[in-house]
């Protein structure tokens, strides 16, 4: 049985719908990240969880528990908010102690259990400092310690990383992670952020528009993308609307903007397409998958003009134009090929492998 | 965004508020309104065409117009060029002048009109000088019509616009003039298409506080008017003649003109916000180099300074006259401290500061409680009707002192339950009633800026440790807005302390207050007791000024993150 599950999941700002049937089951122990751009709900269904709204439909259930109607104070879920939200005027002992001290827990626990926490976050020392005498990654750290002393059954995390800078976000993204995963609660991150969601959890639910557009590993968003969004969200995508020249038989035969036909296997799971003639398809195809050269398993796709080119580290990116469309292709290692260095302006011959082709929609 | 978490007792306090709002502010200006056009019993416009139809009323009307629009303009021509003085420069002193220069804003209204009397008026201490100095036998001004009214609110009301341009050029971005001037602007027309600009709201803002005040203003022409006819006065001297439906008309038009120039001041406050984008460059200070020009700067912030603080000065000098011995001379011949030594020991003169003590401090504890709650409905619980909840509250700061006392005392003249009225005239209730309501905007005002600035998320996390709502709001809630709800209140304190427009209307002998008081002295020729009276209620007011600031700064430092 799924620890938290959100059960379509409804919430309606006046006559903007900010949550549509949103549907997720998270296992104990589980750490997931919703991701999605900004104003795709994702804030929106943690302030559900954790009890700051109430849903227009849907229930929300924590151990089999429909926690719905129950005010936040009773829901043991611990948040850490966007804006660390410390309380100014208390101190760090006094922040980490306030849901000790409001369930009434004997004096000398609450010392001992924050002590306890803090001494998890690495900050054993600042129990007596001012709070707004933190640097942001120990405010950080204290807004941690803060929702966890309460041993919350689900510990949520809104946009942990946005507040500190580029360099310092690296390293906490992994001490984050560590903390995390030694506490063994269940967790839910916030953010925008895909290489944050790939560091931080176990399984990411891209939300847009208030649906779940797909809930999986990285690695399925990836390699397997339920739709457009998520292929164009997740990595750097090149998605082909192509119409069909021919139906029927093991073959999707597909006419490129020149006319030149393009030939793949149909997919395995092809009977969810309703294949007809006059309609088209859309193919993604990752710019990694391209290469310059001829490999075991790969066929000629057309040769292209390269129209630009950016370095970026260990890959360089070419933008080139073949058959009526424009693709990314990503490079890896020195950039001369067999025939020389690569430049803008030539033509090349492409070569990729068919399986590496996803049908995304028909 | 905001999240209403099922918190309990809203719709009770909701209610509650709104019941004392309607009660309190709206029905009793309503019920002038109404009686204004009722006549023997039938609806009537007779009082409006015998306003209208009656010169001397229409030349109070024209009075009170001319000289708001004459008080603006003097008052910003002192005020803006200060705010520049002593914020776009920097010379000796500059800090000291900067917090001396809104200092009148110490001067309760009526303090401030008879230290201008003791030292501008016909025997007072500067007009004498100049007469015995140019050998006259006439003094040689009389301090007395619109030119002394106009000179009291210059004086009085140039800080409006010295804070609000000060504010403003604060908080100028000053990357917008860089960038008027790398695109080829000159510096002077940066300052006019660029500066200025972002001035406007400060000025107009200032511009229309300032008309409204002086439409408002009743001690100066009370003391100096010299028979000069305003609206103000005329409702008072109308109410004192009995002749209570022209009391009533002419409140309408002051309250209606005060309400319009409020509406246009949020009508323009919510159409142009000049808000930078960005985080701007603030405008680096200049430094005045030139040896001469620091001197003539520095020259120029003391004598205005000096200028300001006469006024405190003259007071407290002739807080030690001996009553009765300042007749011809230019300084109190004889000096003494008896007059501070009755107000401690005398009970008859005790009394009247002990009134207002009282009734300030039943007021502003009111204002405190009530602040609170109506802040929070307001900002944090988004209820319904929260525009209609804003405007009642920001309602009695349209409203004149005078119109508010001749409301009040018309509609709590009688008991009558079922009319929502009870008998309060002649009641030591009456006039906190009036303190509570003029500074209820205030004080509200300064807890919803409390609420606005602390981050909802606090209370919410407050909520999901644990905390129940009452938890959260005693932890959490209460210590965040303190600071601010107690500067707030302690400003309606200071200004109930000294007030006087309200009070010489509904005041009744069990609870005269300083104000009354220093008036009466004032009239039996006893200028130390007067000025004593004064000086004790300056005292009393920077006194609590100084430990408030000290008091919250402490707490403050606590709560800025």
């Amino acid at each position: 049985m799924p620890y938290l599950e959100l059960r379509n999941l409804t919430q309606q700002f006046g006559s903007q719908k900010a949550l549509d049937g949103l549907n997720l089951s998270i296992e104990k122990g589980e750490l997931v990240s919703l991701l999605g751009p900004s104003g795709c709900g994702k804030t929106t269904t943690i302030r559900l969880i954790a009890g700051f709204l109430e849903p227009t439909a849907g229930t929300v259930w924590i151990d089999g528990r429909d926690v719905t109607p129950l005010p936040p104070e009773r829901r043991r879920v611990g948040i850490v908010f966007q804006s660390y939200a410390l309380f100014p005027h208390l101190n760090v002992f006094d922040n980490v102690g306030f849901g000790l001290r409001a369930a009434k827990v004997p004096r000398r626990q609450i010392e001992s259990r924050v002590h306890r926490a803090l001494e998890l976050v690495n900050l054993p020392n600042e129990a007596n400092r001012a709070v707004f005498e933190l640097s942001g990654g120990e405010q950080q750290r204290v807004a941690i310690a803060r929702a966890v002393v309460i041993e919350p059954q689900i510990l949520l995390l809104d946009e942990p990383l946005s507040n500190l800078d580029a360099s310092l976000r690296q390293r906490t993204r992994q001490q984050l992670r560590e903390l995390i995963t030694s506490l063994q609660t269940t967790t839910v991150f916030v953010t925008h952020d895909q290489e944050e969601a790939f560091a931080l959890s176990d399984r990411i639910a891209l939300l847009s528009k208030g649906r779940c557009q797909q809930f999986g590993t990285a690695r399925d968003l990836y390699d397997h993308p339920a739709n457009e969004f998520v292929a164009r969200f997740i990595g750097r995508a090149n998605v082909f609307t192509l119409p069909f020249a021919a139906v029927g038989g093991d073959c999707l035969c597909l006419a490129w903007p020149s006319g030149r036909e393009l030939r793949l296997r149909k997919p395995a799971d092809s009977a969810r397409f309703h294949i007809q003639a006059g309609q088209s398809c859309k193919l993604l195809l990752r710019p990694e998958k391209i290469g310059f050269e001829e490999r075991a398993g790969t066929i000629r796709l057309f040769s292209a003009r390269l129209l630009s080119y950016r370095f970026a580290g260990a890959w360089s990116e070419w933008e080139a134009e073949g058959e009526g469309v424009r693709l990314w292709i990503a490079h890896s290692g020195a950039s001369p090929t067999s025939d020389g260095p690569l430049a803008v302006g030539m033509t090349k011959d492409l070569w990729v492998r068919v399986e590496d082709f996803q049908v995304l929609d028909v | 965004m905001s999240s209403p978490v099922r918190r309990p007792f809203t719709t009770a306090f909701h209610a509650l508020i709104l019941v004392l709002l309607l009660w309190l502010v709206l029905y009793p200006n309503a019920y002038i309104l109404v009686q204004s056009f009722i006549g023997a019993g039938a609806l009537t416009f007779a009082h409006y065409i015998e306003f209208f139809g009656s010169a001397s009323e229409r030349e109070a009307l024209w009075n009170s117009l001319w000289i708001s629009g004459w008080s603006v303009v003097l008052s910003g021509l002192i005020g803006v060029p200060l705010a520049f003085l002593f914020y776009r420069f920097d010379f000796p002193g500059r800090k000291v002048f900067a917090a001396l220069a809104s200092l009148p804003v110490l001067l309760p209204p009526l303090v401030g009109v008879i230290s201008f009397l003791f030292l501008y008026g016909e025997s007072g201490i500067l007009s004498r000088s100049l007469q015995r100095w140019f050998g006259l036998r006439e003094p040689l001004f009389s301090f007395r019509g619109a030119g002394a009214i106009l000179f009291v609110h210059a004086y009085t009301m140039y800080v409006y616009f010295y804070m609000f341009v000060s504010a403003g050029l604060k908080r100028l971005d000053y990357t917008l003039v860089e960038a008027a001037r790398s695109l080829g602007a000159s510096s002077s027309r940066a300052f006019l298409r660029v500066t200025l600009p972002q001035l406007a709201p400060s000025l107009v803002g200032a511009s229309l506080l300032t008309f409204m005040t002086s439409m408002a203003s009743f001690s100066a022409p009370y003391i100096f008017g010299g028979g000069i006819r305003v609206l103000s006065l005329q409702i008072y001297n109308s109410k004192l003649n009995g002749d209570l439906e022209m009391a009533m008309v002419e409140t309408v038009i002051l309250a209606s003109s005060s309400i319009l120039v409020l509406l246009l001041l949020q009508r323009y406050e919510g159409t142009s916000k000049y808000r930078s984008t960005t985080k701007g460059a603030r405008q680096p200070v200049t430094l005045v180099s030139h040896p001469l020009k620091r001197l003539l700067a520095g020259g120029a912030g003391i004598v205005t300074v000096a200028f300001l603080l006469l006024p405190h000065l003259t007071l407290f000098l002739i807080s030690f006259a001996k009553d009765g011995t300042w007749t011809m001379e230019i300084l109190p011949p004889r000096y003494t401290i008896e007059n501070y030594a009755r107000l401690l020991s005398d009970s008859s003169f005790l009394e009247p500061i002990l009134n207002s003590l009282q009734m300030a401090a039943l007021a502003t504890s009111a204002n405190f409680v009530f602040a609170l709650v109506a802040a929070y409905l307001i900002v944090r619980q988004q209820v319904r009707g929260r525009a209609l909840l804003g405007s009642l509250i920001l309602l009695p700061w349209a409203l004149p002192g005078t119109v508010l006392g001749l409301s009040l005392a018309s509609t709590f003249n009688q008991n009558s339950l079922w009319q929502g009225r009870i008998l309060l005239v002649g009641t030591y209730w009456l006039l906190p009633l009036a303190y509570f309501i003029r500074h209820m905007p205030v004080v509200v005002r300064a807890v919803q800026a409390s609420f606005e600035q602390f981050d909802p998320a606090l209370e919410e996390a407050a909520r999901s440790l644990g905390g129940t709502w009452i938890y959260s709001v005693r932890r959490v809630v209460l210590p965040m807005v303190l600071p601010g709800a107690l500067a707030g209140s302690l400003l309606a304190f200071v200004t109930a302390l000294g007030e006087f427009v309200t009070s010489i209307v509904i005041y009744t002998i069990h609870n005269r207050p300083i104000s009354i008081e220093i008036l009466a002295q004032l009239r039996q020729f006893n200028f130390g007791s007067a000025a004593a009276y004064s000086v004790f209620l300056i005292f009393l007011i920077g006194a609590t000024f100084v430990v408030s600031q000290k008091y919250l700064s402490d707490i403050g430092d606590g709560a800025v993150s």
